[in-house]
């Protein structure tokens, strides 16, 4: 109240309470600046979910590439829809992603030259993905590839695995 | 033929409609000429006073001056192109192909809109460095030259997310390929390229994302940072920065 009665202190008028506790109207501005900050960070994350899609129609992860009887020996079979090569050859089966690993973009294997080429920025790769040749910074991943209990090809590409494990039929 | 003109010009500024529009006499002096900036929405937040030379037109300001006419271009064409686009999957190639070859003009505006585009793309990047050269990046100019670059991001943008919109195999590897670099941001960028894409690869959603992102948030900003970058042309004093020859002229 001392202050209130000295008009020389520059915030005289707002010096009502005892110094160390909060003004009415800090106290009202905290609580409404506070308020919109939690309003607009929970704005901002229901936003953020909204922009992440719960269901996707893409092609799923997990799929079944058929018997093992169909892809001969020593061979490289491109599933399309998946983007996966099946790779046969006598140490057995595995997986390959088709998906180059520079840019994205689906890669071919070139049975006449015996080598997975990129048609975006010309990295090669061989059958079982080793890279031969840039800008792909890395080699294709092997995606995990195990037997249904009904003896078919099961291939999870959530899931990579070394290039040392090998599935044999 | 003028006598009657101007008498119909003064029975209108006259009539009680004129009047209840502009509010103000002839603005024939500084002051009623301000007045009738101020109490115009598109003038008044222009500079109220801007120096004469400002206003120059030299050959360097047509850099500026084209990308916005091509601005222009691309807004009314992509309007007219929005009628016949749905941004779906099985439609939007068809609609492109129809516009190619069913749609009366059609190829006309689809072509004015796409080169239109590549060409603003050319022309904001010659601007950029002219106005570079110049030093038209130094104070009081520095401001103005960073909304500058938001600018050529929006471009860019623009560019990118219309270059999707055909559908076409093109389209679609430019965005595999673009949205993969997002992707090499370390931490966030595989969780970036997942909302910007809505999803995992490139399809419907992404498609409809572009879209909107195209049609209509890019150009608000556009329009927004556009209006501000023209504003501060002329509150910073216009665009002449002093050649070496010392005459003011660009």
């Amino acid at each position: 109240m001392s202050d209130a009665a000295n008009p020389s202190h520059p915030n005289a008028l707002q010096h009502h309470s005892p110094a160390g506790e909060l003004k009415r109207r800090d106290f009202l501005n905290e609580l409404t600046w506070g308020a919109l900050g939690i309003a607009g960070l929970g704005s901002a994350a229901v936003t953020y979910q909204f922009f992440s899609p719960n269901v996707l129609f893409e092609p799923s992860p997990t799929f079944r590439a058929g018997n093992p009887d169909l892809y001969p020996l020593h061979s490289v079979t491109f599933l399309q829809d998946q983007q996966v090569y099946i790779v046969r050859m006598p140490e057995g089966f595995y997986a390959v992603s088709a998906v180059c690993t520079h840019l994205g973009c689906v890669t071919q294997w070139k049975s006449d030259a015996d080598m997975i080429a990129c048609p975006c920025h010309g990295s090669k790769f061989k059958a079982d993905g080793t890279k031969i040749e840039g800008p792909a910074p890395r080699p294709l991943p092997h995606f995990a590839i195990s037997l249904t209990a009904d003896g078919e090809l099961l291939v999870d590409k959530l899931q990579t695995i070394k290039s040392a494990q090998v599935l044999k039929v | 033929m003028a006598t009657t003109f101007q008498s119909t010009m003064e029975s209108l500024r006259s009539s009680k409609v004129w009047k209840s529009i502009f509010r103000r006499g002839p603005a024939n002096t500084n002051r009623t000429r301000s007045l009738a900036v101020f109490g115009n929405l598109f003038l008044h937040f222009l500079p109220v006073k801007v120096r004469e030379k400002s206003l120059h037109v030299r050959a360097s300001y047509y850099l500026g001056s084209i990308s916005l006419f091509l601005f222009i271009v691309l807004f009314v064409t992509g309007i007219l192109l929005m009628f016949y686009y749905h941004p779906a999957a099985p439609n939007a190639y068809r609609d492109m192909k129809d516009l190619q070859f069913v749609v009366s003009n059609g190829v006309f505006l689809r072509n004015l809109h796409r080169l239109a585009a590549h060409l603003m793309v050319f022309m904001v990047f010659c601007h950029m460095f002219h106005v570079f050269y110049r030093g038209g990046y130094k104070p009081p100019h520095e401001f103005n030259w960073a909304i500058g670059v938001v600018l050529l991001l929006l471009t860019l943008f623009l560019s990118y997310t219309g270059y999707l919109l055909p559908w076409d195999q093109l389209a679609f590897w430019a965005v595999t390929v673009g949205t993969n670099i997002i992707s090499a941001m370390p931490v966030i960028g595989k969780q970036i390229r997942f909302l910007v894409l809505g999803g995992n690869i490139v399809g419907e959603n992404a498609l409809l994302r572009f879209y909107v992102l195209h049609v209509l948030i890019l150009p608000l900003f556009a329009f927004l940072f556009i209006g501000i970058h023209f504003w501060r042309v002329q509150k910073d004093g216009g665009l002449t920065v002093k050649s070496r020859g010392g005459d003011g002229q660009e």
